[in-house]
């Protein structure tokens, strides 16, 4: 039997058999004391074991990723969403998945029209799907809480970019600790929409209190200086300490298109030379990138 | 065919685009402004693409264009309001708008056409 | 990445430039539905742009494959196909062009900047498809 016909007889046994796999499945739950039970857990079951069922008997692979598995893809995104939102395990979302497989393979064992080696088979092909399903599931969940976490530390970011306005259209970012190359991402388009906010012909930006800057980051920040001259910004570096200019220069980072200067105080002189003078913009960085 | 309105403010003119532009549209602007700066001796233009959500190499090189041709009448163009997020993708696309003159806004943009023209 | 559409792809026809101006509408509708930020939308609306015309312009003519990808993650991915000249030297299209040079090879090397996944498939005679992913992080 190849691989292809044991998936689709096991669609087809899905299917006549599917009330009463659901019927088994709720009363195993009914007397699952830690399996949260509700007319809407029920009905949430019902539409995704269905889902699954149509599924299988349109895709004869066990691997979920293609178009057949679209809504069971769906059903289970939300399942693991609200899963994180309401504080359940990856571990739980996932053995939700696979409560169905003991309804299934209790059917399967004592069914009489068939040998003990398609049993196997089928026993084997049902462990394949719902274990795909529950590791798709988990995924799901993984990348849920990841987003929820990244949303609350962007949210953090944009607080706790401070930016400074030190004198009428020059303001300051002061950035402090370790950049990676998303967080700096983050705080550089707040930055360039900070500049819009408040109108400012110079922003300093001053790594005074960055201890390493490695070439991810370079280009960001040199990205974000391309990015504000074209908008009508200048950018002024300030505290590079010697080891990150070495550390740039060993990096083959080309900062001579760059107002550098190696204090605050200098920067701001220079801010304000550049605002006195208008010479904003003419866009002509990007061959150094 | 709809065209993009060209205002005249003293001796400079003002174009504001709001819209998603193709091709005739552009060339109807590029030709509209550089008969109006002939015609008015305008000093400066400022192009206004604070509505632009989206500039791709296409208006790249329509405002490139803009600014060699009013070089050429002797006028300098100066482009305002460009989105950061748009200033971002730019600078990935490896767009250079060479010779371009920039501003935040408006009233710096009308600054620097008045500083550039003494 | 496939070679045909999945059976959820948007085929938006690319003839003129009208056509190029309706798929960027269309490309910017699908991105907000997949949730992506301002700039990654930005980025990849550009892109779809840039490549939409050069399949206009430089291909003769052709189509675009729009499918929104939720398997492994959430994501657009876009194919644009045409049934012309081909590139002759990939290399030095890929290598970029700047913005008074060829259109073609700005946008080429841009979208592959601006997306998350570039692939080019081409030869001379026997047309152009290329297809650019953008995932949601």
């Amino acid at each position: 039997m190849t691989a292809v016909s044991v998936f689709q007889r096991l669609g087809e046994f899905l299917t006549r058999h599917e009330q009463a796999i659901l019927r088994r499945w709720t009363e195993g739950r009914a007397s699952d004391a830690a399996a949260f039970s509700s007319a809407q857990d029920e009905r949430q079951g019902r539409d995704l074991f269905g889902a699954i069922v149509q599924a299988s008997t349109v895709s004869s692979v066990a691997t979920v990723e293609g178009p057949a598995w679209h809504d069971v893809r769906r059903l289970l995104e939300e399942f693991s969403v609200q899963g994180a939102r309401r504080g359940l395990s990856p571990g739980q979302t996932a053995r939700y998945v696979f409560s169905f497989k003991e309804p299934i393979f209790e059917l399967l064992r004592t069914r009489e029209d068939t040998d003990s080696a398609s049993t196997a088979e089928d026993v084997w092909a049902t462990s394949l799907l719902f274990d795909s399903l529950g590791l798709f599931t988990m995924e799901t969940y993984q990348r849920a809480r990841e987003e929820i976490i990244s949303r609350q530390r962007e949210e953090l970011l944009e607080l706790s970019t401070p930016v400074v306005q030190l004198w009428d259209k020059i303001i300051a970012l002061p950035l402090i600790g370790t950049l990676d190359s998303a967080r700096t991402q983050v705080v550089m388009e707040s930055l360039l929409q900070k500049i819009v906010d408040t109108g400012s012909e110079v922003a300093i930006i001053d790594i005074t209190g960055v201890p390493t800057v490695d070439t991810l980051v370079a280009q960001h920040l040199l990205k974000t200086v391309a990015a504000a001259r074209l908008m009508g910004a200048e950018c002024v570096l300030s505290g590079i300490r010697p080891q990150i200019a070495q550390t740039i220069v060993h990096l083959g980072v080309d900062l001579s298109g760059v107002h550098t200067k190696a204090s605050l105080a200098d920067a701001f002189r220079k801010a304000l030379a550049l605002t006195r003078s208008d010479s904003t913009a003419e866009t002509s960085l990007y061959g150094k990138l | 065919m709809d065209r993009i309105p060209v205002l005249q403010i003293g001796e400079f003119l003002l174009v504001s685009i709001q819209v998603d532009m193709h091709d005739q549209l552009a060339m109807a602007l590029q030709d509209d402004l550089t008969e109006r700066i002939a015609a008015v001796r305008a000093r400066g233009v400022l192009i206004d693409i604070s509505a632009l959500d989206i500039v791709d190499s296409f208006i790249g090189r329509m405002i490139s264009n803009i600014a060699g041709m009013s070089r050429v009448l002797d006028a300098q163009t100066v482009i305002v309001g460009m989105q950061p997020a748009v200033a971002i993708t730019l600078v990935e696309l490896g767009l250079s708008l060479d010779g371009v003159r920039t501003a935040l806004n408006l009233e710096n943009g009308m600054r620097l056409l008045r500083a550039g023209s003494a | 990445m496939t070679g045909q559409p999945g059976s959820s792809a948007v085929i938006a026809p690319l003839r003129d430039q009208d056509d190029v101006v309706r798929l960027r509408q269309t490309v910017r509708k699908l991105a907000s539905q997949v949730g992506l930020s301002l700039v990654d939308l930005t980025k990849i609306v550009t892109a779809a742009s840039e490549l939409a015309r050069n399949t206009v312009v430089y291909g003769g003519g052709g189509h675009a494959e729009l499918e929104l990808v939720d398997a492994p993650r959430h994501g657009l991915r876009l194919s644009f196909v045409d049934e012309g000249p081909g590139i002759a030297d990939v290399e030095r299209a890929l290598a970029g062009g700047n913005s008074t040079g060829n259109g073609l090879g700005l946008g080429l090397s841009g979208s592959r900047r601006l997306a998350d996944e570039f692939d080019l498939q081409t030869a001379p005679g026997k047309g152009t498809r290329v297809t650019v992913v953008k995932w949601k992080p």
